[in-house]
């Protein structure tokens, strides 16, 4: 009876498979069979694809029930509020796809054309993608293994038409897997500005964290921060603090400082909060002074937007509605949503297309 | 690998195997696998933990287990006994990690080989109930989990839900991922639902209302109950500690137990 190999060299390395580490893998014949060796052609293509984007955020969370889709949707939220600011939103949560929902989105449907998938957009500025759009049921499972897992992930890194972008922001499932090595992987070549990882307090919760941390230094992912969600519960009858997810080991402050990796800040349980998700709408705008909205503004705005290239330093400036000249010297182009004729059929199956929305949020973001 | 006729093997002496689900993270499963776990201990049962979250192993700190070492013997692996009267046993990949924090990166074909070998080489011996906690989703590790103990006719699974909307509508599909591969449920529960606040007993709910009762009446399978957000429990599982023993006027224990009775109550399914 084997035990897994701790020293895997790793499928891409000229001794994958061959090692004395491999004995016994299960991925030993594949690997050995330099099937690991030739790169990915998608690799390049996404490349390509991803010049037009100028910075990609992903969100991370060993952990599940975090906060990673919720924190996701609002920043995608608060970035796309600044009209310039072109906003892309992609959902690889294959199995639990929240993103639809979240962001009222819930039924829409995905269309080809010539250029590709067009994402779902929100707003003229804020283009959605999930494979809850290929879904044509609520109740419709994605039984997926690994492989097929990880070849939605390259189409919608490769055939998205996500156009000019200035924010693409990869909302992840939970752990260390498939779906975190692919898109890894695949945006290789095309450079990730850094991972948002996002914890609770309690210690069950850190220490899936650290196993996610373990992860962005093994696949060499520069970390943006922590944000620690669900940070204190006040009453709104009696307003006194309770701590539901008690921080009994110190909580992502004890972390951070022991791992040195910045604390990004700290989000309260707020029960609006799930009630906006549920409806699809954006918290900050229904709850604009809830202690949540304050403090996810705060880290959204002092911390990742605008966002340089340098990850370890704070962003010089903290407004939210100059963005300043773009790092490629070429402005955004305002980009229309309407997809070009109906040429190709609905990505999935069944149903018929339906109208690709563009809708604006009355009142501005404040 | 695997016989296609069930090799009794080492779950032959297992009685009931039983399944915690969800299609969404967070919810609860590793909780609800400890506390029903522990609550049929309580009712006089041998357990046995099956921990197949293979990127997250949230039992055996849960259990006080973590660091512990896994032996071996002619029947493969012995698991490990969390307490002295050895009627709580737990097998988890976090026992075999060199280091606590270290990642477990795998794609799913080897999470499917351990999975393999965690379900037909742990010796569990004799067992009263087997309760297999696992990952969110619908993938590797439940159709891995799901192939190997069909052939020994489990119980059923348990799926967990929050109230809101956000996990009903990705526990839908884990319904649905039981229903194409023949796994009765056994029930839903509703975690997290609602909060009392310990200063002033008004009762919030965090996370909505009403999403699991809902969900159950919509897939046709029993509801089990709602176990509300506390405080007492969370501590008790950070810390490794006996909830069900320690704090039976707690909000949740009422919930826990009631969950528990439901399981003894239920019959093996006829072939």
């Amino acid at each position: 009876m084997e035990e897994t190999p701790h020293n895997c060299p790793g499928t891409g390395s000229a001794q994958a498979g061959r090692g004395a580490a491999c004995q016994g893998c299960p991925n030993q014949r594949l690997c050995a069979s330099g099937a690991g060796e030739t790169p990915d052609p998608a690799i390049e293509e996404i490349k390509e694809k991803m010049k037009t984007v100028k910075h990609k955020i992903l969100v991370l969370s060993g952990k599940g029930g975090v906060g990673k889709s919720t924190f996701s949707a609002h920043l995608a939220h608060a970035l796309a509020e600044d009209e310039n600011t072109q906003v892309a939103l992609l959902d690889i949560d294959i199995c639990g796809p929240s993103i639809p929902k979240i962001m009222g989105l819930e039924g829409e449907q995905v269309h080809q054309s010539g250029s590709g998938w067009s994402p779902v957009f929100l707003e003229d500025n804020l283009g959605v993608m999930s494979v809850g759009f290929l879904l044509s049921s609520p109740d419709d499972a994605v039984i997926w293994r690994g492989p097929k897992k990880n070849g939605m992930i390259k189409q919608f890194l490769r055939d998205v038409d996500w156009g000019e972008v200035d924010y693409l922001i990869v909302d992840t499932p939970p752990g260390t897997s498939d779906e975190h090595l692919s898109v890894v992987q695949y945006l290789a070549a095309a450079r990730i500005d850094g991972a948002v990882i996002i914890t609770t307090p309690q210690e069950v919760s850190l220490q899936d964290v650290r196993k996610e941390i373990s992860f962005c230094h093994k696949v060499k992912l520069p970390i943006i921060g922590v944000v620690e969600n669900m940070s204190g519960f006040v009453c709104p009858k009696c307003k006194k603090e309770s701590q539901i997810f008690p921080p009994t080991t110190g909580g992502a402050e004890a972390m951070c400082q022991d791992l040195k990796i910045p604390l990004l800040g700290k989000v309260p349980l707020d029960p609006h909060i799930g009630k906006s998700c549920d409806e699809g709408r954006s918290f900050l705008i229904d709850a604009p002074n809830s202690p949540a909205t304050l403090a996810y503004r705060s880290i959204i705005q002092m911390r990742l937007a605008p966002y340089s290239k340098n990850v370890s330093a704070v962003p010089a400036r903290a407004s939210l509605r100059s963005n300043g000249p773009p790092a490629s010297g070429q402005s955004p182009s305002g980009r229309s949503p309407r997809v070009p004729g109906a040429a190709g059929a609905a990505a999935s199956e069944g149903g018929s297309p339906s109208q690709t929305r563009s809708r604006r949020r009355g009142g501005g973001a404040q | 690998m695997e016989a296609a006729v069930a090799e009794p093997g080492n779950l032959a002496g297992v009685r009931h195997i039983i399944l915690v689900l969800s299609g969404k993270g967070g919810v609860g499963k590793s909780t609800i696998s400890t506390e029903l776990a522990l609550a049929l201990r309580h009712a006089g049962k041998k357990v046995g933990i099956l921990d197949v979250d293979l990127c997250g192993p949230s039992i055996p700190r849960m259990l006080q287990a973590q660091g512990r070492a896994v032996h071996q013997c002619d029947g493969g692996w012995v698991p490990v006994f969390v307490d002295q009267e050895q009627t709580v046993s737990l097998m988890s990949v976090g026992f075999l990690l060199e280091k606590p924090d270290e990642a477990v990166v795998w794609r799913g074909p080897k999470k499917n080989a351990l999975i393999k070998q965690f379900v037909a080489d742990v010796a569990w011996g004799q067992l009263d109930y087997l309760v297999v906690d696992t990952p969110p989703g619908t993938s590797d590790e439940h159709m891995a989990a799901v192939e190997a103990l069909r052939p020994h006719s489990p119980l059923g699974a348990i799926v967990v839900t929050t109230p809101q909307a956000v996990s009903v509508g990705d526990v839908r599909r884990e319904l649905t991922f039981c229903k194409k591969t023949g796994l009765r449920v056994i029930g839903v529960v509703e975690n997290m639902s609602g909060f009392v606040c310990p200063h002033c007993a008004e009762c919030t709910n965090v996370f909505s209302r009403g999403g699991g009762e809902e969900l159950a009446r919509h897939a046709g399978v029993p509801f089990l109950g709602s176990v509300p957000l506390d405080p007492k429990l969370t501590r008790s599982l950070e810390e490794g500690r006996d909830f069900i023993q320690e704090f039976p006027h707690s909000p949740a224990f009422h919930a826990l137990s009631a969950i528990a009775q439901k399981v003894l109550e239920t019959p093996a399914q006829l072939s």
